[in-house]
Parts: C-alpha cells; sequence; structure tokens
C-alpha cells in the first residue's frame, strides 16, 4: 500500500496511485452497498421488516438482556404453546450474535444506539463485507480489475438487496458475506498453499454454519472442487492443504453449533465431503509412493493397492449405503431433499410448499433479480476456461451448481447472485481490457488525427479504472512470488531454485500472456478504433441501464417492509399500518400470560411486538400443531371453539384483507389450512371446501367453507360496511351475509379491517330448572355435539 | 398551636364565593374569600381545611390575595402554604395554611383567591359500559365551604361539561340552568358545615391519565435542547365492555365510542423542530404538526382509540433552540423551562423530570416553585468518558397547572465541548498513525533466513528495475520530443530550432545511457534479477536500434529541409525508416509492458 518514498519514480507512483485509486473505489463500492439498501429507512422507517427478522430481533433483545449463556440456555414458553422451544439449541445462532456483539461494542465505546437499530443496520453494513468479499474472491481468480468490476456489481445487485435492505434481519444478511468469504478464503489457500490461510478457512466456514443452514452448500461445493480437480489431474499439495484442514477443524467447529451439533458427521449432507477427504488421502498417498518408487516398482504397487483396496472400498461403501437407506429419509433434510427431487416437498411435506419462496422461480425473476447479469454470465464463463486455472474452475462449479439450486426454490437465486457478480465482472472487465488496451495502443502513434476530445473525456473514467487495475495485478503478482518462492527455498536446496525459477517464470509467461488473450498477443487482435469506441459506449450503457434497474429495485420492489403498507392515492400517501396497531392493541390490553392463535405466518409478529404466547409460528418445526390450528380454522365454530380452548387460547386472529384489498390474506391461505390440517386430521377433506376445484366464498361456496372458523371470523359483520359485502381481493360478493357468532366476540379490528382480533367467550352457565323444555332441548343438542366434536378434538 | 387556636376563634369570613369546574377530568376549585378580622389580636395565617378522600386527590393548591388599592386591581400575591396539624380540630381533615403577607388587624379585610385542583375525583358510574353508552361519572362535596371560621354568605356553583345531568343533590336554592348548578347564596353557616351534594353527570372528554411519564431533558451546547417523553397512558374512565365493534366506531364514532378518545394536543414551545412520535414497534404514521410564532401544536392519534381502561404507551420527542431556554449569568448558566408535559388535559400519576446536563458540568443547583423529590445520576451517552450529570425530580400527581418553570443552575467551561471532537481526531490520528508504523515495521522474526534475504535482494532488484523503466520512459519521452521538433520544422520552418532540440536530445540521451549503465550492471551483478535480465537486455538493444533509426530520420528529414530537395526519394527514405521506427516503438512498448507486469 505505501509507496516507496525513496524513489519516486513514475511507475512506483502510478502503483502507488493505482492502490489508493483502488482503494477508494472499494470504500466507494461499499458505501455505494450501504446506501443504496437505505430506501426502506428512508421511504419508511427504521423498522425490523417481514416475519423472520422479528424472530432474530427478538433472540437479538433477549442475548443483549441476559446474556449469551443465557441466550444458550433459553427455553422459550412464549411460543409453541403448550409445547415451548429450546431457542438456543435450534436456531443459527450466527447473526444474532453478530448483532450483539456490534451492540456491545457500540455500547461500550458509549454509542449509545438501540438493539433495535443495530439489527436493522447490520445487513446493509453486511452486504458492504459482502462486496469487499467478492473483490479479493474475484482477485484470485481473475485479477483486481475483475475484482473491482465484480465488487460493484454485488453491491447492488437486486437479488441480494431483496435479503438485505435496511431492517431485513434475516440470516442470508450475514451468510452470503459469511458464504463469499470462505470461498475466498478457500482459493487463496488453493493458490498460496498456506497453512494460514487455510486455518482462518476452517474458522470462516464455522461462522457460516453459525449463521445459516445453507452452509451445506459450501461442504458440498468445495469437495466437488477437490474431485474435479483430482479428476482433471490437478492435484497439488497446494489442493491438500485447502481441502483436508478444512473437513476437519471445520466439522469439529461444526459441531460446536448447538442446531448442527452431531449432524455434522450423521446427516448425508455432510457426506460428500468425508468420501472426498478419503480420496483425496489416498491420492496423496499414490502421488508420495510414486516419488520414491521407481516406475516399475509403482506399476506393481498400484497393482496390489488396487486388488486389495478395491475390496475393502466395496464393504465400506456397502455398509454405508445400508446405514443410509435405513432411515427413511434417507438421512437427508426435507429441504435439501426438496432440492434434489423439486417435487418432493408438493408431494410429501405441504408446509414446506406453501412457503412462497420455496417455490421455484419464473423466468422474469430471473431478469428482474440479476438484470444483465444473466447475459454477462455465459461471457463470464468462457473467459473463466481461456486459461483454465484452480481457481477459475472453481467459480465455474459455483455458477453451474447455483444455477440449478437457483431453478428449484427462488429463495436461493440469493446464492446464485453473487457467482453471476463474478462472472459477470470477469466478463466485463476482460471486455473493457481488451477494448481500451486496443484504444490506447493505438492513439499514441495516430495522436494527429485521432486524439478527439471524445473518446478521450468518454473513456477516460473507464481508462483510468482498467489502469489502477492493471497496476493492482502487476504489484499483486510481485508480492505474491516472493512468498511463493520462499517457501519453496525453505523446502528445496539452492540449486533447484534456479530450475524452480525458470519454470515458474515460464509457466507465468505463458500464463499472463494468455490471461491477456486478446491484448497480450495483441497485434492480431487490436480491433479498429471506432469499434472499440462505440463497443466501450455500448458497455457503458448497458452498466449504466444495469445501475438503473438496480436503483430502481431498491428503491420501490424490495424496499416495503411488509408491515407498514402504502398506497398511492390522489390526495397523497395513504398508510396502513393495521398489523402494528393490532399488536399494540394486544400488548397493552390483554393479560400478559394470555395465549393468542393465529395461522403460523404470524407467530413471529406476535411474539416480537405483542408479546403474547403464540401457538405455532413461523419455526415449524412440529406440523401437527400446525395441522391442529388449521384444523381448528377449518372447523365449525363450535368444534373450533373447543379446540382452542383445550390450547388455553384466549384470543384468535385473522387477517382480512376484503376491504382494502390486501390479497395475503387468511382467507387466500385458507387452502394451505385445510391441506396442512387435512394432512393430519382426515375428518377435514378438502374436497368438502372445494367447490369445481376451487376455493370459492361467493354464493357458489360449499357450506362446509360458509360454515369454518375462517369464513366467519373473516366475514363477521362484514356485509355491514357496504350493504354488498363485496369482497376486494376476491372480487365477488360473499356467499353468507349475516351470521351472528356464537362462541367468539370481536374485541378489536383494525382501522382498515386488516386484522381482526376475536376473543373466545367463555363457556355458557348450565341452566337449571327454568323453562325446561326449550332450555334442555338446546342443551342436549349441544352437549350432543360437543360429544361428536370431542371425537374430532385432537386434543382430548 | 395554641395561637392558632384562638386566632380561630375571632376569624370569620365575611363572604365566600365558590366554583367549582368538572367540564375536564380535573376538579378545579375556585374559592374567593373575602376576610375580615372580626376578633382582637392580629393573625397572619388562614387556616384551609380538606376533608381526607379530597386532599388525597389534591394535586394543587394556590392562594393569592388581592389588595384592593383604589379602583384598579392589581398586585395579586401568591401566598406561600404548608401543610399543618393543629391539634383539637375535628380528625379526617387535612390541613394547609396560607401566611399572609403582612398582619391583618382587628377589623382588617382581605381577598383571597384559593386555586385547588383535584384529581381522581370524578368515579365513572357505572363503572362499566359498553360501547354505545355515553359515559355518567359522579362527583361529590359540601354545599357549604368546609371551614373552621363562620362563614356568612357562600354561593357555590357547579359547572359541567354538558347540559346532560342525571341527578344532582336538591337542596333548597339549588338551580339547574344549563350546564351549571348554582347553591346558595347561604349565609351565616357556623364552622365545620357539612352538607354532602352529589352530582352525576355525562362527561365524555378525554380521561387521559399518565401512569408514568418521565420526560427527558437534554442540553447540547451545540445549539439544542432535546426533550423526549416517555408516556405510559391509561384511559381512566368507565372501563369498557362487551364487543368492540369497528363497524359501529366508524359508522356512528359519537354514538358508538362517544367515551373514547382519539386524539390528544400537545402544544409545544415555538421553534420546535425534529418532532418524532413512536412506541416501542415503530413509527406512529397517524399525527400532524403545525405551529406559529408562539406555539407548535403537536396532534397526535394514539394507533387505536382508546376506550375505558384500554392503554397505550409511547414516545415524543422534539428538539428546541438552545437559547429559547438556556441563560447565562454570573458566569453560570441556568437552564428555565416548562416542568410538566405539554398535553392538554392530561393527569399524570408519577413524573419523572430528568436534565440531562452535557459532560463537565458543576456546581448543580435545581429550583422548582413546589416540593419535589429531587436526586442526581450519571449517563453515559455518545463517547462519554466520565458521564454526563443528570438531575432527576420526581412528583406524582401533576396537572396542567404544574407547567411552570423551573430553573437548572449549573457551570459549563466551553472548552469541554471540544472534548468529543478533538477525542475522535485523536483517534484517527492514532490509527493512522499506527497503520503507517505497522506498514514501515519489519516485524521478520529471523533477520538471516534465506527467505528474508532474498526478499530484500528482491526488493533492491524491483527498485532498480522502477529506475530502469523511468530512464525508458524518459528516453521515449526525449524521442517524442525529437518527433515533434520535426513536426514543428515542417509547420514553421525553423530548421534551428530543430536542430538545437537535436542537440538538446543528443546530450540527454547520453546523461541517460550513463545512468542506464550503472543499473544494467547492477541487475546482472544481482541474482536475484536472472530472469528479468534477458527482457532488460531486449529492451535496452531496441531501444538503441530505435534512438539510431530516429537520430538517421532526424538528420535526412533535417538535410533534406536544408537543402530543400525535399524529393520523392528523401520521402520513401523516410517512410522506409518511419516503418522500422513504429515497428520498434511497438516492441519497446510491449517490452516495457511486459516488464512492468513482472
Amino acid at each position: 500500500m505505501a509507496a516507496p518514498e525513496t524513489s519516486p519514480t513514475p511507475s512506483s507512483l502510478r502503483n502507488a496511485f493505482g492502490h489508493v485509486f483502488s482503494f477508494f473505489i472499494l470504500i466507494l463500492i461499499g458505501v455505494l452497498a450501504f446506501s443504496i439498501r437505505l430506501f426502506s429507512v428512508i421511504k419508511y422507517e427504521s423498522v425490523i421488516h417481514e416475519f423472520d427478522p422479528y424472530f432474530n430481533y427478538r433472540v437479538t433483545q433477549f442475548l443483549t438482556k441476559n446474556g449469551i449463556y443465557d441466550f444458550w440456555n433459553w427455553f422459550d414458553d412464549r411460543t409453541w404453546y403448550p409445547l415451548g422451544r429450546v431457542i438456543g439449541g435450534t436456531v443459527y445462532p450466527g447473526l444474532t450474535l453478530t448483532a450483539g456483539t456490534l451492540w456491545w461494542l457500540l455500547n461500550s465505546l458509549n454509542i449509545p444506539l438501540s438493539v433495535e437499530t443495530v439489527c436493522v443496520f447490520t445487513a446493509p453494513i453486511f452486504s458492504a463485507f459482502a462486496s469487499w468479499a467478492t473483490y479479493l474472491l474475484t482477485k484470485e481468480v481473475k485479477g483486481a480489475g475483475a475484482g473491482l468490476t465484480a465488487a460493484a456489481l454485488l453491491a447492488m445487485v437486486p437479488s441480494y438487496i431483496s435479503r438485505s435492505v435496511a431492517g431485513s434481519y434475516d440470516n442470508e444478511a450475514v451468510a452470503i458475506f459469511a458464504l463469499i468469504f470462505t470461498f475466498y478464503l478457500y482459493i487463496k489457500t488453493l493458490n498460496t498453499g498456506s497453512l494460514f490461510y487455510a486455518t482462518l478457512n476452517s474458522i470462516a466456514y464455522f461462522y457460516m454454519v453459525c449463521s445459516w443452514g445453507g452452509y451445506t452448500f459450501i461442504i458440498n461445493l468445495i469437495p466437488m472442487h477437490v474431485l474435479l480437480c483430482i479428476v482433471t489431474g490437478r492435484y497439488s499439495s497446494r489442493l491438500y492443504i485447502a481441502y483436508a484442514p478444512l473437513v476437519v477443524l471445520g466439522t469439529l467447529l461444526a459441531a460446536l453449533v448447538p442446531v448442527v451439533g452431531f449432524n455434522a458427521v450423521m446427516t448425508s449432507e455432510h457426506f460428500a465431503s468425508f468420501l472426498v477427504f478419503i480420496i483425496i488421502h489416498v491420492v496423496a498417498l499414490v502421488y508420495y509412493i510414486k516419488g520414491i518408487l521407481s516406475p516399475r516398482m509403482f506399476k506393481v504397487a498400484v497393482m496390489l493397492v488396487l486388488s486389495v483396496g478395491l475390496v475393502i472400498c466395496c464393504t465400506v461403501v456397502a455398509v454405508l449405503i445400508a446405514l443410509v437407506a435405513s432411515s427413511p429419509t434417507k438421512g437427508w433434510s426435507g429441504r435439501s431433499l426438496s432440492l434434489l427431487d423439486p417435487t418432493y416437498a408438493s408431494k410429501y411435506i405441504p408446509i414446506i410448499a406453501s412457503v412462497s419462496e420455496h417455490q421455484p422461480p419464473t423466468w422474469p425473476s430471473y431478469f428482474m433479480d440479476l438484470n444483465i447479469l444473466a447475459f454477462l454470465v455465459p461471457a463470464g464463463i468462457v473467459a473463466c476456461f481461456l486459461p483454465l486455472s484452480d481457481a477459475s474452475s472453481f467459480v465455474i462449479l459455483y455458477i453451474v451448481t447455483s444455477v440449478y439450486f437457483s431453478g428449484v426454490m427462488v429463495r436461493l437465486m440469493l446464492v446464485l447472485a453473487p457467482a453471476a457478480c463474478i462472472m459477470s465482472g470477469i466478463a466485463l472487465s476482460g471486455a473493457f481490457d481488451v477494448l481500451t488496451r486496443s484504444l490506447k495502443f493505438q492513439l499514441p502513434g495516430t495522436s494527429e488525427i485521432f486524439a478527439s476530445d471524445a473518446v478521450d473525456t468518454g473513456s477516460e473514467s473507464v481508462i483510468l479504472n482498467k489502469d489502477g487495475a492493471k497496476e493492482d495485478k502487476s504489484e499483486d503478482s510481485v508480492k505474491e512470488r516472493p512468498s511463493k518462492k520462499s517457501k519453496k527455498k525453505e523446502k528445496e536446496k539452492e540449486k533447484e531454485k534456479e530450475k524452480e525459477k525458470e519454470k515458474e517464470k515460464e509457466n507465468a509467461g505463458t500464463l499472463s500472456s494468455r490471461s491477456h488473450a486478446g491484448t497480450s498477443s495483441r497485434r492480431p487482435l487490436v480491433l479498429p478504433v471506432e469499434a472499440s469506441v462505440i463497443a466501450i459506449f455500448l458497455l457503458v450503457l448497458l452498466v449504466a441501464f444495469y445501475v438503473v434497474h438496480c436503483v430502481w429495485a431498491a428503491a420501490e420492489a424490495y424496499s416495503a417492509p411488509s408491515i407498514v403498507l402504502t398506497s398511492q392515492s390522489p390526495d397523497g400517501l395513504h398508510v396502513f399500518d393495521d398489523f402494528r396497531e393490532a399488536y399494540a392493541w394486544l400488548s397493552h390490553n390483554t393479560d400478559v400470560d394470555d395465549k393468542v392463535a393465529s395461522w403460523w405466518d404470524y407467530g413471529y409478529q406476535t411474539t416480537a411486538m405483542a408479546n403474547r404466547t403464540v401457538i405455532v409460528d413461523n419455526n415449524t418445526w412440529n406440523n401437527t400443531h400446525i395441522a391442529t390450528v388449521g384444523t381448528a380454522m377449518s372447523s365449525p365454530e363450535k368444534a373450533a371453539w373447543e379446540i382452542f380452548n383445550s390450547l388455553d387460547v384466549k384470543y384468535v386472529l385473522v387477517v382480512f384483507g376484503g376491504l382494502v384489498g390486501y390479497p395475503s390474506d387468511d382467507i387466500n391461505k385458507f387452502l394451505w389450512m385445510v391441506r396442512i390440517g387435512g394432512g393430519v386430521f382426515p375428518h377435514i377433506k378438502e374436497p368438502d371446501y372445494l367447490r369445481d376445484g376451487q376455493y370459492r366464498i361467493d354464493s357458489q361456496a360449499t357450506p362446509t367453507m360458509l360454515n369454518c372458523l375462517m369464513y366467519k371470523l373473516s366475514y363477521y359483520r362484514f356485509v355491514e360496511t357496504d350493504g354488498k359485502g363485496f369482497d376486494r381481493v376476491r372480487r365477488t360478493e360473499i356467499g353468507k351475509k349475516y351470521f351472528k357468532l356464537t362462541h367468539f366476540e370481536e374485541v378489536f379490528t383494525t382501522h382498515h379491517w386488516m386484522v381482526r382480533i376475536y376473543k373466545l367467550k367463555s363457556p355458557r352457565n348450565r341452566i337449571r330448572g327454568k323453562t325446561k323444555k326449550s332450555k334442555s332441548k338446546s342443551s342436549s343438542t349441544i352437549s350432543s355435539k360437543s360429544s361428536r366434536t370431542r371425537k374430532k378434538n385432537p386434543w382430548n | 398551636m395554641a395561637q392558632l387556636l384562638k386566632s380561630e376563634l375571632v376569624w370569620w369570613r365575611s363572604f365566600n364565593l365558590l366554583l367549582v369546574d368538572l367540564t375536564s377530568q380535573h376538579v378545579r376549585l375556585f374559592t374567593t374569600l373575602k376576610v375580615e378580622n372580626n376578633g382582637t389580636d392580629s393573625v397572619s395565617e388562614v387556616l384551609l381545611p380538606f376533608p381526607d378522600h379530597q386532599s388525597k386527590n389534591l394535586a394543587f393548591l394556590t392562594a393569592t390575595t388581592t389588595e384592593e388599592k383604589g379602583k384598579s386591581k392589581s398586585s395579586s400575591q401568591a401566598l406561600p402554604i404548608k401543610v399543618v396539624n393543629p391539634e383539637g380540630m375535628p380528625i379526617s381533615l387535612a390541613w394547609y395554611s396560607a401566611s399572609l403577607p403582612k398582619e391583618l388587624g382587628k377589623g382588617g379585610q382581605l381577598t383571597l383567591e384559593i386555586r385547588a385542583v383535584f384529581t381522581h375525583a370524578l368515579r365513572p358510574f357505572p363503572e362499566k359500559i359498553t360501547q354505545a353508552d355515553a359515559q355518567l361519572v359522579v362527583f361529590q362535596d359540601s354545599a357549604y365551604y368546609l371551614s373552621p371560621y363562620v362563614v356568612k354568605a357562600q354561593s357555590f356553583t357547579v359547572k359541567l361539561p354538558e347540559p346532560r345531568v342525571e341527578s344532582y343533590t336538591k337542596l333548597e336554592n339549588a338551580k339547574l340552568s344549563g350546564s351549571e348548578i348554582k347553591y346558595g347564596p347561604y349565609e351565616n353557616i357556623p364552622p365545620f358545615s357539612y352538607t354532602p351534594i352529589v352530582v352525576h353527570f355525562a362527561s365524555n372528554g378525554p380521561f387521559a391519565v399518565a401512569k408514568d411519564l418521565v420526560r427527558e431533558i437534554e442540553i447540547s451546547h451545540w445549539g439544542n435542547v432535546q426533550i423526549t417523553e416517555h408516556y405510559n397512558l391509561i384511559h381512566a374512565g368507565a372501563e369498557s365492555i362487551g364487543e368492540f365493534s369497528r363497524l359501529d366506531y366508524q359508522a356512528r364514532p359519537y354514538l358508538r365510542g362517544a367515551s373514547a378518545f382519539r386524539h390528544l394536543i400537545a402544544k409545544l414551545p415555538p421553534r420546535a423542530h425534529s418532532v418524532y412520535y413512536r412506541d416501542e414497534i415503530g413509527n406512529i404514521s397517524t399525527s400532524n404538526l403545525w405551529g406559529d410564532s408562539t406555539k407548535t401544536l403537536l396532534e397526535i392519534e394514539p394507533r387505536y382509540p382508546l376506550f375505558g381502561g384500554w392503554k397505550t404507551s409511547f414516545t415524543i420527542g422534539y428538539g428546541l433552540p438552545l437559547h429559547d431556554f438556556l441563560f447565562q449569568s454570573e458566569g453560570q448558566r441556568f437552564l428555565n423551562i416548562s416542568f410538566g408535559s405539554p398535553m392538554n388535559e392530561l393527569v399524570i400519576d408519577n413524573l419523572i423530570v430528568k436534565v440531562i446536563l452535557p459532560e463537565g458540568s458543576k456546581d448543580i443547583t435545581v429550583s422548582v416553585p413546589f416540593p419535589i423529590k429531587e436526586w442526581q445520576e450519571m449517563k453515559f451517552s455518545h463517547l462519554d468518558m466520565v458521564g454526563r450529570p443528570v438531575v432527576v425530580l420526581e412528583k406524582t400527581n401533576v396537572v396542567p397547572e404544574h407547567n411552570q418553570y423551573f430553573q437548572v443552575k449549573y457551570r459549563f467551561n466551553n472548552l469541554s465541548l471540544f472534548r468529543e471532537p478533538l477525542m475522535l481526531i485523536s483517534g484517527f490520528f492514532f490509527l493512522f498513525v499506527a497503520c503507517i508504523i505497522y506498514t514501515h515495521a519489519d516485524f521478520t522474526i529471523s533477520k538471516s533466513s534465506a527467505s528474508y534475504v532474498a526478499k530484500l535482494q528482491w526488493d533492491e532488484v524491483q527498485t532498480a528495475i522502477q529506475q530502469f523503466q523511468g530512464v525508458m520512459s524518459r528516453c521515449l519521452a526525449i524521442h517524442d520530443k525529437l518527433e515533434a521538433s520535426l513536426r514543428d520544422l515542417s509547420r514553421t520552418g525553423d530548421a534551428q530550432a530543430c536542430k538545437a532540440a537535436r542537440k538538446a536530445a543528443d546530450s540527454s540521451l547520453k546523461e541517460l545511457s550513463k545512468e542506464l549503465k550503472s543499473l544494467l550492471g547492477f541487475l546482472q551483478s544481482s541474482p536475484q534479477a536472472a530472469q528479468i535480465l534477458p527482457k532488460v537486455d531486449e529492451l535496452v538493444v531496441k531501444e538503441k536500434e530505435l534512438q539510431e533509426k530516429l537520430m538517421l530520420k532526424h538528420s535526412i528529414v533535417v538535410d533534406a529541409f536544408e537543402k530543400r530537395s525535399g524529393g520523392r526519394d528523401t520521402e520513401s527514405r523516410v517512410a522506409s525508416i518511419q516503418q522500422k521506427i513504429t515497428a520498434l516503438r511497438l516492441e519497446v512498448d510491449d517490452l516495457l509492458e511486459v516488464i512492468d507486469e513482472i
């Protein structure tokens, strides 16, 4: 970084300038990554978004209040009543610990930020880190120019923005940084063969395991790459150093995380890494033996080992397969299985299928989330092949696998985004390299004619950028060289060194000449000035289009916190703050120990914002419990009351969008309640709710539908608003307009009717004597009903 | 005490006017007393008793005298009031005594105005109502003024918010007109007369009670007073039971939900800025702000309408310009700011005011016009080292009448202002210094190891190569100059200038070649430079060739120009040389780049 002050020759100054320049570009990229995610704070407010972030926020609050030990031992009795949930053992603690540490650090410096503020801004901060990590990774693959381009692209890729805007306090926010950084350290280790980086790599992997379940992607991708290297004959001691410590240290560290624990060695997700671990040792042994034996002896040894080893291998593999096959899911978790077999979830686990982010993405969503990157990726892949190195083969493998995964689940688009950015960065920087070099090359010779100002000003920044990048590259290779050499020197004798160097030089020469494919072998590939000017202009236009799209996506598409909705009306912005209205009402006007039942989507928010005990929440670990709530919601009033009462529920919360046209309300989610409920309790039959294969709530609806609790709670007295009962989401008049509630009473409805809260009426006193006939009749019908429903009620 | 008793016997009131204002949740009792000393001794105190059930709700009590000087009523004066406990009086009475400014002699007359405010004195009845019901409250008092003195004449007026009255105690001379009930006038009432009256009436005003209110007043000498108020609010009226129907509430808000209140108005000082209104789960968007030069009005609406018994909590905050509230006198600074909440008609059960003074304030004194609990704390905020002194004032049962100014005096050195910026600056300075030291320091453990020596050598080679590159680029620059001189020649025809340029170029090239020699010598001697040396040598050769060609071209052109031959042959010769020159130039550039990349 520091320029040698003694000899201010032009080139050293240029080097220093390039360094400082790229340093500032990196800082600016960080600022860009941070600030582009602040639209949500500016347009709305500094608030936690959506559902899962509320849980993370609540956990962080607990951590900052009670300390780390209480956090590990936390048994949460506010959720999954009456089961509870062991939070410390079932949560990925990376995000929480990160934000908690950040908060603690700031407060010990006497900067009094609230936990909420820290949580809100964790994601933007880490996306800045992620773009820097991308720079490092791409620099390892293709040099600093590509690194800077990739970092700038990642800083604003919409797919990543969608998960890391300010307030989106979710695991992914931190995990993407951890993912890229782990990959960087792996590549760095692979390039240097340094044990130091290998250790750092396993620590980064540990952080990733702490933060996100997606760590299995790393622990499968890296073995795949190692295997690829071995198969293509690229085995080296560097590869061994990059891989073996990662598996050993990484697995040990991963087992420290309570939520992973023994899964790190027991489940099939980790199986590949151990298999490759064995293979790389065998390969290493073979290479070693090859080194000490004469070729003939070696052949004999190979024959011997092959015959014995194959037998052993076969038995071991057979035992393993038998073990794995004995478990019903073949040792894979549901989500992983649905990755391997995209139809698995919809067949067997409706609860996974019911989450919209687990659906496969549509084509437009690729364009929305990646924009021009989708077209630049193939070019990047080609550029990676031109000199295929260990690092570039890794990146290729990364993009190929992540494209597949993103095609299965829309949420994994997030894993694809960094790969796409790296590829596009390589492609773009390569293209700029060729074009600007051909410009630069032709300009001095023909300066009288072609030194047109337009070209200069137009491509000035680009040229500058490239220059900086180039400087970096040269400086970097200079830096790397001595370290490599020193390593070698330690190993080998002085004489061998010379040869080594020569070899290496040749390597470097060929590499560098090839790496500048278009540019090193200049003469044939110099483009005409006009063509390169136009091409540069078009490329800049393309990138500008990307920037415009990203800013638009950040500002318009991905910044809504989803607990506050807005609509543009002629007389200004209209705010729908109904969710918080309801949660605030619950938290202030109900008893601390009251239980609130709602569909599981609202569980996290209810516990975090209203601080009330819920029956089910977004951590969908107990299917039966969720099915119970689904059953209650799809049962008639009386049966539902029985179920809820047996669960000690006092309030029932439903989300209803019919008045203002809020589409993701409970009626639209009702099919999943029926499906999940029916999956466990067979007396709920989906066809009962369907008319012509459709869920309808209009006059065509089935009587079961019109009598179920969800319908009644949603539309109670709805008809009185406009006289017709016109539902603006379903665009139809409701089927049953006038009805009374017998077992529930309305206690609160928000301003736009989006949240309605009902209280379970306490059971009526038994009436004896007086007006015997009518009362006894009614009571007998009630009791008979209750006896009938009792059978249905799963809690008795 | 004996004297008090004695005096009590000889005093009596000449006339007594009572007005009780029940239009809000506060009960405000205005009493005008015309006092005459009918005894023998002159006495300096007037006793004011209240029954216990009232005195526990008594939030505020003042007595002022209005001396009548001629026609103009003026110079009203507040009297100090203290709690006394005279002996021999009827029990379950609380006694207050107001000391007169000057003793009242025999036959002396005086007008006293007493203002008492009670909280929680209106009891909702029925205690639980549904959404559709109006809120009814009960007020109990005595029709006669409770006094240890003889009252000569008195009248009693009860002012109600609405003309709707369910019932009231009908005594003689009681009259209901509109929203006022008048009792009296009654004459010659003996001491300690007590006739209970009960008024049962509709009151739908906001019964907003802040269970707790914490006001934080933070002074920044950079020009801002930041006020943050945390409210914990409850609707203390009749409790709401049964269903809450949003439909009814929206369709007929003044019938179904008349007792609910939907908004509160805070009257903030003028020039209040950066106003916010939020609760623990985020911003509350239903608020309105407007202001003029005398005040700023903030209308806030809780997240949901508050029915009887419903609670909510929220925070409002705003900044005020410092110079409006902080003054200087005798080297001391004093803050002069109002005590209570800016909300109108709010009862505060427990008010805590925290004045956070800037770090480094000393000699803190507080003066508040009424008795309060007071202590000091420390608070650590933005980058504090020793913490900021906090003056905490606590008072229960606060009503809008307590919205008086109070003063906090302290000493503060202006230089302390720069403590934190300087700290930051020095922090970053030392960070950078540490970075510089780190990059320049050598942390190699073994100075004699082979790799370390190699690294040192390599560094030397690198600098040598950099110098070499510098020399080369200077050479190329001279070439460019020569070319330029040729172009000038064709334009201006000044052969002399061209020759001069040639001479200068020759001499500087000679110097450069000398430099080059020493550098090359070094590079050849160094083993580290072995791999780069061929390229360097090649470059040197090429450059030489280029130089020669260039000189050749130069002399040809100049010769041709001088001889004015300008024929085809020279042109073709030059062209052939030019081709070689460009080719050589390209090669040299290539080589330079290759070296650069190494």
